[in-house]
């Protein structure tokens, strides 16, 4: 029992050094730690949103919305396909009853000797997915009844658009909240099709959730002069165009043409400033973007075209001149706000789909503040409660175990900054729980000392005895407690999560600072006081 | 001269009251589904979805004119309450027509109209927290998982590790502890949100690992005192480890009532709930867990025949326990 091995006292000795070392910053302020040594580790520890202040969003993506977008591609293709296919004379393929589905469009081939010949010119839409090796297409074409044509995106196409749409939201919702200024966001995937976006520090979500919220499709058309107004309130209006409505006023509607002059895509800046005291937006073109903007605005000069940022008119200037040099302002009456959000959206582009804020959860910088208060006190108070419990029942050996469980906060603290893990609310609740629970080992430890002392066991036989057979009731009582913390991780969502991290920690630590730091100490004690008589 | 709570070798006939115990345990667990049944829990907006915004006030608001205010907004039935203070106040709105979108909306004007009344310093937005149906429909069904899989893997363990017998035991008054602790919070109508599916667990894990201790020293008193009757020997172990119950039971509940007390608003309902359920779990491993034993007959027999049976197994277990 006295043989406590050098080698092991070094090994506890060094762990425990380095979890307070790992500990320390997290006891002075942010600045003073920045000036310490280099060698010293400086990183605090992670305090949750909840503690700091801030905002917590889960997005989802529309993939709906994006399959819909998808089937609407397709019909335009697979129009355009059978505007070019030409039948055994040369002449135009005649088709009819077009109709589009909710993965699919089909239509009948007048002439069933064309069939062929339009089926493999729609073959030729489809592409490999997943690399050419996997055998897999994005598009099935089938015919039915001789002449019924069926364009149908295959279940391996949807599933990559999809993948495609929330992948590509993330980056630009990245994009976005790094266009904003905002520090240390976090931005994950979550499941199939959702984005938990966190963002420290901000007191008021509404710009972030105006940022996110907005698919930020920028489109260049020409206005329709032709319509005449009655028709365009009426709903009328010829094909390959469409009506719609202001921005600022949705009761003022306009006809467009159909066709995208040019799209966001080919911005490379764009930044808010002022004309005539008016914010505005002013962008620029790539070299592409700018010649196509040229030439159009050179052909229609002196005609009307529209700005169109997600299917609403934010203005329709009237074009004086050329516009050449490849930039251009938007106005529309903005505060500065908006000129500085929609510059914001047109430097990061347009996400694939709409987002949907499925979650918020935001907290203010006070009741942040507050809960960290709260915290503080209450781990203190119940540390000291507990501390003072242990001591009057245990006296030295009390003392033993107070030091092993102080040194087991410090762990815990120290670990969860090593790790990176975050300090949340219900974290430091965890920890509270966890100064409770911790001295069970102690518990079961002295009171099993006593026994075997009350047996009449000799002092070291009885701490001996006390060790070994409390430890197997330690190790199974933990085990429990880990299967329970473990699957609150697992299926746990934020609060849950915040607060099994510091328990199952917590469970570790303090087997480690109970069982072998408090055996440590008792053993040097021991061996050097070698008692006659234990007091316990 | 060191504090005794519990003096030396005590001799309580514990399995005496064993009958009217398990009679009070049913009746407060028939109670708990009742009182579940008949008041409800009253779900938080994680799984109901919702609104909760929690303002502060420069001064202390009106309540009365604050709820008409809200009420005006049409933005369905809104629920105040002040939390810890009385210029604090949680604001509660049902979950909003029109989607996600709804919602956002819903809390924008509630923003809006709050800062028109009371100026722009007047009130702050100390919590604002959404959550749509999508969201908490998965929340329901993770925090059943949750619950359910942790009692399950921990009365498998305790199977693995004693015998069916014990697993059953554990089991049933786990059923019992979370049953009980649902029932208080029904009672005092605490707000049932992520949080107390925490504390659920942290119920499930505390109870567990009070009758693991219990279960450990019968197995070790049935194979000391082969000739001992099993309701003399529950008596003996529960005895012999009372002042550990005890004592963690008490050490446990210093720091949870520190935490209670000075914690805060936001961590009350859920602290409230681990304490109760710290001292349910405490109850039910001396008269839950422990009579359950005597119910499906295990004595000295149920290890012996371990023993002989599988000595492979026995041995396997005598190296992880030594």
């Amino acid at each position: 029992m006295l043989d406590f091995p050098r080698w092991k006292i070094w090994a506890i000795v060094l762990t425990l050094i380095a979890g307070t070392i790992f500990a320390l910053p997290n006891l002075f302020p942010e600045a003073q730690v920045a000036r310490w040594p280099s060698w010293l580790p400086k990183k605090q520890i992670n305090l949750g949103l909840d503690l700091r202040g801030g905002s917590h969003l889960l997005l989802a993506v529309d993939t709906e919305a994006v399959i819909k977008q998808q089937v609407e591609t397709l019909e335009d293709s697979v129009r355009a396909t059978l505007r070019d296919t030409r039948d055994a004379n040369g002449g135009r393929v005649g088709y009819g009853n077009f109709t589009t589905g909710p993965n699919s469009v089909s239509f009948l081939v007048r002439d069933a000797s064309d069939v062929d010949a339009v089926v493999e010119a729609l073959r030729g839409l489809s592409q490999p997915i997943g690399g050419s090796f996997s055998g897999q297409r994005d598009i099935d074409v089938s015919v039915r009844d001789g002449t019924r044509v069926t364009a149908r995106l295959t279940e391996a196409g949807v599933n990559e658009r999809k993948r495609l749409a929330v992948e590509q939201s993330i980056e630009i919702v990245r994009r976005r909240i790094d266009e904003m200024g905002t520090r240390e966001p976090t931005i994950v995937r979550q499941g199939e099709d959702r984005i938990l976006v966190q963002v420290p520090g901000l007191k008021d979500p509404g710009q972030l959730k105006d940022i996110l919220g907005k698919t930020a499709k920028l489109e260049f058309k020409l206005v329709n002069t032709d319509v005449p107004a009655e028709d365009v309130y009426a709903g009328r209006v010829p094909p390959g165009s469409e009506i719609l409505h202001m921005q600022n006023d949705p009761n003022q509607k306009i006809a467009v043409r159909r066709r995208v002059i040019i799209s966001g895509e080919e911005l490379t800046d764009a930044q808010p400033s002022y004309q005539q005291g008016q914010p505005v937006v002013s962008f620029r073109f790539n070299t592409a973007g700018g010649k196509r903007f040229g030439q159009v605005t050179t052909e229609n000069t002196g005609k009307p075209f529209a700005i169109i940022l997600d299917n609403e008119i934010i203005s329709a200037p009237r074009i004086n001149e050329p516009i050449l040099g490849g930039s251009g302002i938007i106005s529309g009456g903005f505060t500065v706000d908006e000129a500085n959000n929609l510059a914001v959206l047109l430097r990061a582009g347009a996400l694939p789909a709409p987002l949907q804020i499925l979650e918020e959860r935001t907290v203010g910088p006070d009741l942040g503040a507050d809960s960290i208060r709260a915290g503080m006190i209450a781990s203190i108070i119940g540390t000291i409660g507990v501390l003072t419990l242990m001591f009057v029942t245990y006296g030295r050996f009390g003392l033993f175990a107070n030091a092993a469980l102080i040194l087991n906060v410090i762990l815990i603290l120290g670990i969860m900054t090593f790790l990176g893990a975050t300090l949340t609310l219900p974290g430091i609740a965890g920890l509270v729980l966890t100064i409770g629970t911790a001295v069970d080992a102690n518990v079961l430890i002295f009171e099993r000392i006593r026994e075997e002392l009350r047996a009449g066991r000799s002092t070291l036989n009885a701490v001996d005895a006390g060790y070994t057979e409390a430890s197997r009731a330690i190790f199974d009582a933990n085990i429990t407690n880990v299967i329970a913390a473990a699957l609150m991780m697992w299926f746990g969502s934020g609060p849950v999560k915040g607060f099994a991290v510091v328990l199952t920690i917590g469970i570790v630590t303090s087997v480690f600072t109970g069982v072998t730091v408090c055996r440590m100490f008792n053993v040097l004690w021991l061996k050097r006081a070698r008692p006659a008589k234990l007091v316990l | 001269m060191l504090l005794k709570l519990i003096p030396d070798n005590t001799n309580i006939n514990f399995m005496r009251w064993k009958n009217i115990s398990l009679a009070i345990s049913v009746l407060l667990l028939v109670a708990s589904v009742a009182l579940v049944a008949v008041r409800g829990l009253n779900f938080g907006i994680d799984f109901k979805g919702g609104i909760l915004i929690e303002a502060g006030f420069e001064k202390k608001p009106d309540l009365d004119e604050l709820r008409d205010e809200l009420n005006g907004l049409g933005l369905g039935a809104v629920s105040l309450q002040e939390f810890g203070g009385d210029r604090q106040i949680a604001i509660r709105l049902q979950q909003q027509d029109g989607g996600e979108q709804g919602q956002q909306t819903a809390v924008a004007k509630v923003r809006d109209t709050l800062s028109a009344k009371y100026g722009e310093d007047g009130v702050s937005f100390r919590r604002v927290e959404t959550v749509g149906g999508k969201v908490s429909n998965d929340l329901i069904w993770d925090a059943s998982l949750a619950i359910g899989l942790a009692m399950l893997g921990i009365a498998i363990y305790i199977w693995f590790r004693f015998e069916w017998q014990f697993g059953v035991g554990g089991l049933l008054s786990l059923f019992h502890d979370v049953a009980l602790v649902i029932g208080f919070v029904a009672l005092l109508g605490l707000e049932f949100d992520l949080n107390m599916v925490a504390a659920l667990l942290t119920t499930v894990g505390y109870s567990l690992n009070d009758t693991v201790v219990i279960y450990d020293r019968v197995r070790e008193n049935l194979r000391k005192y082969r000739k001992m009757d099993i309701e003399p020997l529950l008596n003996l172990t529960i005895n012999e480890t009372l002042s550990r119950t005890i004592m963690v039971s008490l050490a446990t509940s210093v720091a949870l009532l520190a935490l209670l007390i000075f914690g805060g608003e936001v961590l009350r309902g859920f602290t409230a709930a681990m304490l109760v359920g710290v001292w349910v779990g405490t109850f039910s491993s001396i008269y839950v867990a422990s009579p359950l034993l005597i119910l499906m007959k295990v004595g000295p027999h149920t290890f012996l025949q371990t023993e002989e049976n599988k000595a492979g197994k026995a041995e396997q277990t005598g190296k992880v326990n030594g």
